[in-house]
């Protein structure tokens, strides 16, 4: 299938980390307790960066309908004419997301990027 | 007027199936049809998505629901973009990862259950209809305002596009038809919104209806907070959950392009929800009128004759026309392939080879999608995408979200969880329809059901899965590996295989 790749071979690099990527891969192929502290920190890390996420959306765009629901002054503000519930929901909210996206993906691939180091198989 | 129309219908169909058909060439094996192979680009899969996930509620839904209501619609699109944030940081890495091509293959392989299965493909099928039948009756209701025919006609040009394009291509050949349909609506808003801007820039129109206050002003009528949170928990967490979106992931090259795409789509959608908002405004302004009639659902496609005369307004309605096509086609394809590829899966893979149980189920879905449609005219079925996302937000995401990041879900736990949230969602959603919602505030709970549901699921799923947790499935060390290992680590995943499960033998 076209997402096997082939074998990698390491030709040159310190002995220390071929010796090392071995024995952390094996560990987690074997289920061994170190090996399943390896995982458990991959997946802790990446999840915390979820949940960061969920809150800076929770905190940004989830908190508009109660902010509009407190204020009459925001729900009835104008900007160039336009009143500001309309805006923000028609058109600032989708940068926000955007930004939140992009941000969320590039420290997830440094999480990854970290793990792929310390079990040994790096990417360049 | 109707013969501009009837060619612009015509064709978006022809081009559907002339785009297709370079699909057809490609697709041979079974894995082609279900998800391309697997080696669909970024940009191509990202175009793709969008879409097939902008419906008729998008293309002409939310139009209508500004006009008829105001600022607070707006939460639709938005929750509708944003359900693919949450998609991103919690499931479209890992789901593409577990190499499972369907949310039962998914439900399969995580908690080693055929229960669980059995109950997921139960789900897709509920969630395909109700968003299939939408599309359907959208592309009656739009044929009978542009031309006079009858609703059925539209309904039976959707369904024989459909499986033509399904049956002859599967998934390989429908990527390509659908990141052309993406283009297609976007430029079918585009064009006709800037002609009519610039018209009222020019020439003013009657803007008094812009400042009522409960259309203009946000979080208005009866328990409008909880109304608003709860679209929103619906439509954050429910896009995840629903089935053509989830089949679409696994044909990423792997977990990072799984990432990658997400973004491209938010980027996609982001760009289109900035218009329909803009057809809401308009219709206030140049046809008010339709909300009294009831009509306001079809403002998109009325808009251009209000304003622009004869010729140039026939052209305008017929290129939106051909958007709304678009729209009903795409959906409708993404939603047969994944219904189909449950039901080839699950009832036709023992007795079929996968390719022939793949169309046999194709073609069933479409049918059984258009007899449903014929059946449920009299009914409020409208809006039962909106709904749709209720029930996908209380089934399969506490499933992916349990799954994916809590080793303790049992199999027990998933289908307790997804059985109470399914029954519970599908409840408001069928007395919606038929109009049997009581009132007050039951009644705001039935109309917008997430935000009891969805905790309601969640916490049947930890709390029986907690009660016996003594059962966890036995490969879940190496299903995690699976699910969270980058794809560049040679590691042991685990051997399961969705192929195994419609390869008989």
């Amino acid at each position: 299938m076209s997402d096997e790749r082939p074998v990698r071979v390491r030709v040159t690099g310190p002995r220390t980390g071929h010796v090392r990527r071995a024995s952390i891969a094996s560990e987690i192929d074997a289920q061994s307790v170190v090996g399943e502290i390896y995982m458990r920190s991959l997946i802790r890390s990446q999840l915390k960066l979820a949940l960061g996420v969920v809150l800076l959306l929770a905190l940004s765009v989830g908190s508009l309908p109660l902010l509009f629901e407190l204020s009459p002054a925001v729900r009835r503000a104008h900007l160039f004419g336009v009143p500001v519930p309309w805006l923000v929901l028609g058109l600032g909210v989708y940068p926000v997301l955007i930004a939140l996206a992009w941000f969320y993906v590039r420290r997830a691939e440094r999480n990854e990027a970290a793990f792929n180091d310390m079990v040994g198989g790096g990417r360049e | 007027m109707s013969t501009l129309a009837v060619v612009a219908v015509l064709v978006v169909s022809l081009a559907t199936l002339g785009v297709g058909a370079i699909g057809l060439r490609i697709s041979r094996t079974t894995s082609d049809f279900y998800v391309a192979s697997r080696a669909v680009g970024p940009a191509l899969n990202a175009s793709a998505i969008s879409g097939e996930y902008l419906s008729a509620a998008s293309f002409l839904g939310v139009a209508g629901l500004v006009l008829l209501r105001g600022v607070d619609m707006l939460w639709y699109p938005v929750g509708w973009t944003a359900g693919y944030v949450l998609l991103l940081i919690f499931v479209a890495a890992p789901l593409r990862r577990s190499r499972a091509y369907t949310l039962p293959d998914f439900a399969e392989f995580r908690v080693e259950s055929l229960v669980a299965r059995r109950v997921s493909s139960a789900l897709v099928v509920l969630i395909g209809v109700f968003y299939l039948v939408p599309q359907f009756q959208g592309a009656g209701l739009t044929l009978r305002a542009l031309t006079g025919a009858p609703t059925w006609v539209g309904a039976v040009v959707v369904a024989l596009v459909v499986l033509a394009n399904v049956v002859s291509g599967g998934m390989r050949s429908i990527t390509i038809a659908q990141a052309f349909q993406y283009w297609l609506k976007l430029l079918a808003l585009l064009l006709p919104l800037a002609f009519m801007l610039a018209h009222w820039h020019r020439h003013g129109g009657p803007t008094g209806r812009l400042h009522t206050v409960d259309w203009v002003e946000p979080m208005q009528g009866a328990h409008a907070p909880y109304l608003v949170y709860s679209l929103i928990l619906a439509t954050f967490l429910g896009t995840m959950g629903l089935p053509h979106v989830a089949v679409r992931f696994y044909t990423n090259r792997d977990g990072r392009a799984a990432r990658r795409t997400t973004v491209a789509v938010l980027a996609m959608l982001s760009a289109f929800y900035l218009l329909p908002t803009l057809y809401g405004v308009l219709g206030r302004v140049f046809a008010s009128d339709l909300v009294t009639s009831g009509r306001s659902d079809i403002v998109v496609l009325e808009l251009p004759r209000r304003i622009f005369d004869g010729t140039a307004g026939d052209l305008l309605t017929a290129l939106l026309c051909a958007g709304a096509f678009a729209a009903f086609l795409s959906t409708s394809s993404g939603l047969v392939v994944s219904v189909g590829g449950v039901i080839g899966q699950d009832l036709l893979g023992r007795r079929f080879d996968g390719v022939t149980a793949f169309r046999l189920a194709g073609v069933l879905a479409a049918l059984a999608t258009l007899v449903l449609t014929l059946l449920s005219s009299g009914l409020a079925v409208a809006h039962a995408v909106e709904l749709a996302f209720a029930v996908a937000a209380s089934t399969f995401c506490p499933l992916l979200l349990l799954g994916i990041w809590w080793r303790g879900l049992t199999a027990a736990g998933a289908v307790a969880g997804m059985v109470v949230g399914g029954a519970l969602s599908v409840t408001a959603v069928v007395s919606v329809m038929v109009g049997e919602t009581p009132g007050g505030w039951a009644g705001a709970v039935f109309a917008q059901p997430a935000l009891c549901t969805v905790p309601l699921a969640f916490a049947t799923m930890v709390g029986v899965s907690l009660a016996t947790r003594s059962r966890l499935p036995v490969h879940l060390g190496r299903t995690m590996v699976r699910l969270h290992a980058p794809e560049d680590l040679e590691l042991d995943r685990g051997s399961y295989h969705p192929e195994a499960a419609h390869r008989p033998g």
